[in-house]
């Protein structure tokens, strides 16, 4: 428990430098907040105004300074490109962006772990080929085009998947918050109608996501296995005459899983703000697509808030990734 | 999964809901149903509710069209059997029942009709609308600017004088004063509601941005930025005919793919803002209707900073309009979806704008000129909007390859959104790719804006030419219509002789819709008009 406390605590510093970096970073870049909202017709005056009402006309320390008191208070300032708060704009959208995720991740596990498994414990067999061939498909087709191609074939050509439209149908209505994420909170209200019409949605965009994670996941887990197959209480075990199934999967899976767990901590901290493009051709709110939009207009406090999110969130999945770790394997637990 | 039939009402506490909703006899007419409902997929929505708000973006323009009324409106012009368009010239009473001007014509007055009323159930009143006058000149930012285009600049102007009677008085002779009255700005706030909330800012800025106070045909059900706007009808409006669609879900998508093949399953009923390629093909399949509206005032051009070398120098300048490659840019950028602006008569065929310049491509006459400029061959940059690259780049890339034909070396600097503008702002950009179009469609206007030695932002030209602005001043507040046609003569054809602004195409507007869609109307401000659209 004093180790968590203290881990957390570690991380502090780490989460100040964010909010100096990003805050640094948003004031450095080009581009004019000020004059890409004033309008198409913009005058000098007009312009003036905005960037006095955004407060950006203050010295950078004094800007700074404000930006600090309102983050205590919880409050990320006002996003222009959504004329919404921002925290409210990314406590609506995170469940979108993390359900998605966590959706994709599944699928990947679901095909990633066996191939792997399959193709360390027949090394240079068909199968072994066919985890090479999947995972380099996987990493080599952009997210956008398997995309595409899922809502051409499924959704344009066949017409079995519900259309495109984001997280449900534009005539269905959401089921009422709880989580956020529409399976949990549709199965909560008992509303299985709109529970199908969410899973139907969710379908294509997880699976392109699930498509483009399989890479580093199949790959850890073929390589750790690979290592730990060819170690000596392997040999013993087999030695011993345990059955092969008991050998892989209770002695090896077991000790092959640790590097596995870290990388699906990092496939998913990735994917939960790389899966922009994703989010673009299924029209999905989430919060990459919010923090790229924002960027594009030059809309700084969205983008911190974002960057922000992230490394809570960071934090939060490493000291999760560690607390598994420790529970698949003892000597974590004694370090 | 099966789209359902029936709708179900809308449940589910929404983000942002319009307060104090009138009763409504929708209830007893039951949910509106599919048929009655409309789905518009477009790039991206709203980033307000209050289109004087500053900063609002162009989707904004669409809320106060639909959720607002104002005193007047253009009338309406059929130009297909798809589409409906507008004249400038020609006004109709919306809020207004009737309007009156001065024998001096100093001022105009007019009569608010009886039955208009707001959707608090309040009655609209000369105080409403003068307050949101009032508001439109004092608040900043794009709203006053326009207002001002039209000599609509100070509160003193605006006068209610009883509770259904109000005066606007003029404070110099300006032809684009009333129909400054019809565009998307001046719009009439129900201003007891907005004050009430207001939370003591005088334009109760936060309350407007996110509520609608007004009376118009629709209210807004939700509004999720980012995500969707649901429009329901406001069944006692009384200032127009009632729409025939009860309810308007728009989504935004930004993919175009994923617009497109919305709009080609059936999925969707309106497909805002698709590039012209996809609606080239969809015009061609036939399979649903487009509506192709040459924007008014409109061009694709590309601008030559004549106030720094070497683009200062005009021959310099005829030798790029002489080299430009208009008719491959024509294919190859706008996919055919634009009106011709080369190959005219070198005096303007008629007094308006865009017309067609003296220029074609003629490569021959282009190095001639170029020889006589006396500029020696030269490297530059050309810049241009990432924003709105899937025209733009391959034009720009035409214009590279064409003119490294006479000597001039060209480099493309593509840009995004928020950067461009303040390159705009700059005025340094040697050659910059670009589309304009004023609201008001008059040839001054749009001078006005490009041409003048104000140097708005939009003068990308960075050109400055007394006779050119005497000109536009003269057309501007001209005393009669010989004196007008003279001025706009003149700097039609300086402009054609100085080519500062190198005119490519008029771009249309296009729009996509199922062929069961009907009434389409378009305004100046381009946003889908709900009241006037049906279905099936």
């Amino acid at each position: 428990m004093r180790g968590l406390a203290l881990r957390l605590l570690g991380s502090l510093p780490a989460l100040v430098a964010v909010v100096i970096v990003t805050f640094i970073l948003t004031r450095v870049l080009p581009g004019d907040t000020a004059t890409y909202f004033a309008g198409p017709t913009a005058s000098a005056e007009s312009i003036a105004q905005i960037k006095a009402a955004l407060g950006l006309d203050r010295p950078l320390p004094e800007q700074f300074w404000n930006y600090t008191k309102a983050l205590v208070r919880g409050d990320l300032g006002m996003s222009l490109t959504t004329g919404q708060p921002v925290l409210k704009d990314l406590l609506a959208r995170l469940p979108a962006s993390a359900e998605l995720t966590l959706a994709g991740l599944l699928i990947a596990m679901g095909i990633a772990i066996p191939l792997g498994i399959l193709a360390a414990v027949k090394q240079g067999s068909l199968w072994d080929h066919a985890c090479r061939i999947i995972v380099t498909a996987g990493v080599s087709l952009p997210v956008f085009f398997t995309g595409l191609l899922l809502v051409y074939v499924f959704y344009f050509l066949l017409g079995w998947s519900p259309a495109p439209v984001g997280r449900l149908d534009a005539f269905a209505t959401a089921p009422p918050t709880w989580t956020g994420f529409y399976l949990i909170d549709a199965a909560i209200a008992g509303d299985w109608e709109t529970w199908r019409g969410a899973f139907a949605q969710l379908i294509l965009p997880a699976v392109t996501l699930g498509l483009f994670a399989l890479a580093p996941i199949a790959r850890i887990t073929r390589a750790s296995m690979l290592a730990v197959l060819g170690a000596e209480f392997i040999r013993t075990a087999r030695a011993s005459g345990l059955s092969s199934r008991t050998v892989i999967l209770t002695y090896a899976l077991r000790n092959a899983l640790l590097p596995v767990v870290t990388t699906l901590g990092m496939v998913f901290s990735f994917l939960l703000g790389a899966n922009v493009l994703v989010e673009k051709v299924f029209a999905w709110p989430g919060i990459g697509s919010y923090a790229v939009e924002a960027l594009i207009a030059s809309d700084g406090a969205p983008v911190q808030g974002f960057v922000l999110t992230m490394a809570i969130l960071y934090v939060l999945l490493n000291l999760t990734i560690d607390l598994v770790n420790r529970a698949l394997d003892p000597r974590a637990r004694q370090a | 999964m099966k789209r359902r039939d029936v709708l179900k009402a809308v449940a589910a506490a929404p983000a942002l809901t319009a307060p104090a909703l009138a009763p409504s006899s929708a209830a007893a007419q039951g949910a509106p149903t599919r048929n009655e409902t409309l789905l518009l997929v477009q790039e991206y929505g709203p980033n307000s509710l209050d289109m004087q708000g500053i900063g609002s973006s162009q989707p904004v323009n669409g809320v106060a069209l639909n959720c607002y009324d104002r005193l007047v409106k253009f009338k309406q012009v059929r130009v297909d059997d798809v589409t409906t368009s507008f004249d400038i010239n020609a006004l109709e009473g919306e809020l207004a029942e009737s309007w009156q001007d001065a024998s001096d014509g100093t001022s105009t007055t007019f009569k608010i009709r009886a039955d208009a009323r707001f959707h608090s159930g309040r009655p609209v009143t000369a105080r409403d609308v003068k307050w949101s006058m009032d508001r439109a000149v004092s608040i900043g930012g794009f709203a006053t600017t326009q207002m001002n285009a039209g000599s609509l600049e100070k509160p003193e102007q605006f006068v209610a004088l009883d509770e259904k009677t109000f005066r606007l008085d003029y404070l110099r002779r300006d032809k684009l004063s009333m129909p400054n009255l019809a565009v998307t700005i001046p719009f009439v706030f129900d201003s007891e509601l907005a004050i009430r909330n207001s939370g003591g800012d005088v334009w109760a800025k936060d309350y407007l941005k996110n509520n609608i106070a007004g009376g118009g045909a629709f209210r807004v059900e939700a509004w999720r930025p980012g995500t969707e706007t649901i429009y329901i009808r406001n069944d006692d409006w009384k200032n127009g005919t009632l729409p025939k669609l009860r309810r308007v879900i728009a989504r935004d998508i930004p993919s175009p793919s994923t617009r497109r093949a919305l709009i080609e399953r059936g999925d969707a009923d309106i497909s805002y803002g698709l590039p012209p390629k996809d609606f080239s093909d969809l015009a061609a399949a036939g399979r649903v209707r487009v509506s192709a509206v040459p924007v008014p005032n409109a061009i694709w051009y590309v601008a030559l900073n004549s106030a720094n070398p070497p683009f200062n120098n005009v021959k310099l300048r005829q030798a790029v309009a002489w080299a430009i490659p208009y008719e491959q840019i024509m294919q190859a950028s706008l996919f055919g979806r634009g009106v011709p602006m080369w190959g005219g008569p070198s005096t303007p065929a008629q007094l308006t704008w865009p017309v067609p310049f003296p220029y074609s491509s003629n490569i021959a006459r282009a190095r001639a000129l170029m020889a006589e400029s006396g500029v020696a061959p030269f490297s530059t940059s050309l810049v241009l909007d990432a924003g709105t690259a899937t025209i733009a780049e391959p034009m720009a890339v035409l214009v590279k390859e064409a003119l490294a034909q006479i000597g001039i070396t060209v480099e493309l600097n593509k840009i995004p959104g928020a950067n461009f503008r303040g390159e705009l702002n700059k005025k340094t950009a040697p050659m910059v790719i670009n589309r304009f179009g004023g609201w008001l469609d008059w040839p001054d206007y749009f001078f006005f804006w490009n041409y003048h030695g104000n140097n708005s932002i939009f003068n990308v030209a960075a050109y400055q030419n007394p006779a050119m602005d005497r000109l536009i001043d003269a057309a501007r507040f001209a005393p009669n219509a010989p004196a007008y046609a003279e001025a706009v003569r003149g700097f039609l054809e300086l402009g054609m002789q100085d080519v500062p602004f190198i005119p490519i195409a008029q771009p249309f507007h296009d729009v996509a819709m199922q062929r069961n869609i009907g009434g389409y109307q378009f305004w100046p401000c381009r946003e889908p008009d709900f009241r006037l659209l049906t279905k099936g």
